[in-house]
């Protein structure tokens, strides 16, 4: 028995260029400064990906592996919690797409095969629309905004 | 005779990046947001199933979609020969940061202050 799947797509524009914004993405140092978290992996395709919590008890809140890189428009990686990273049904996929769009960035993160009704999809829901629109205020004016960090 | 200038404002900017005024006039129709409350029950729906809670043909539903999509609100993506509408509810984030979490604050600090002036260490 498949459980139910659901897809989000989120969009946001960003002055900015692609480089900045796939480097602020996958940067730990830069992630800290808007996200709350950090992304830390050595991005090679198959290499494994940790959501990694920039506080002092740095909590491994989510899992995953690099599923295809293409600096910098293009960013494919799967997500679970770090509590289920056994469960191979609990793996969604993530993708960042980067497009320029006129003088800016059109980044659109594209979150599939999400279990519908799972607390990841609650988690998700709140999630990128904060961290997206945190995205935008930290590199068009350098500083992010107030995010609790939560996986 | 107000909804058309509007939806016109709209549509001639159809290439530039949304910004709140798009985003408000977008909000400033109770189809729009109905046709949002609908994504928010169901998210990645076609044309067809959202004309289905809609009294309304379907040449009006796919103009509010493009307003919608016009101003960020909504993203789609092809499935085969449907088109699948998703909700992008990041600007309607951005606009609470902006307009919402501001008067929010002035409202702390107006608490803020008359705590201050009813314990007396005021200024």
């Amino acid at each position: 028995m498949s459980r139910e799947k659901t897809s989000f797509v989120y969009v946001s524009y960003i002055r900015s260029t692609r480089d900045k914004v796939f480097e602020a993405i996958t940067r730990p140092d830069l992630a800290r400064r808007y996200w709350g978290h950090e992304n830390v992996s050595d991005w090679q395709p198959g290499s494994d990906w940790q959501h990694v919590r920039a506080d002092a008890a740095r909590t491994l809140d989510l899992v995953g592996k690099v599923v295809e890189i293409a600096p910098p428009d293009r960013l494919v990686i799967t997500w679970a919690n770090a509590s289920q990273a056994d469960d191979a049904e609990a793996y969604s996929r993530v993708t960042f797409l980067l497009e320029d769009y006129r003088d800016m960035v059109r980044l659109t993160v594209s979150h599939d095969e999400l279990e519908a009704g799972s607390g990841m999809e609650k988690g998700i829901t709140r999630g990128w629309p904060a961290v997206l629109s945190s995205l935008k205020s930290f590199l068009e004016t350098g500083a992010g905004l107030d995010i609790v960090p939560k996986p | 005779m107000q909804v058309n200038a509007c939806m016109i404002a709209v549509m001639t900017n159809e290439n530039a990046p949304p910004d709140a005024d798009r985003v408000f006039k977008a909000l400033a129709d109770p189809t729009r947001r109905t046709l949002l409350d609908l994504l928010v029950e169901r998210n990645g729906q076609t044309l067809g199933q959202l004309c289905a809670n809609l009294a309304m043909a379907r040449q009006s539903v796919t103009q509010h979609l493009g307003i919608l999509e016009d101003a960020g609100l909504i993203s789609t993506r092809r499935r085969g020969r449907e088109k699948l509408h998703f909700i992008n509810p990041v600007p309607l984030h951005e606009v609470y940061v902006r307009w919402v979490r501001k008067f929010e604050r002035q409202r702390l600090d107006l608490l803020h202050d008359l705590k201050q002036d009813l314990e007396g260490d005021g200024p």
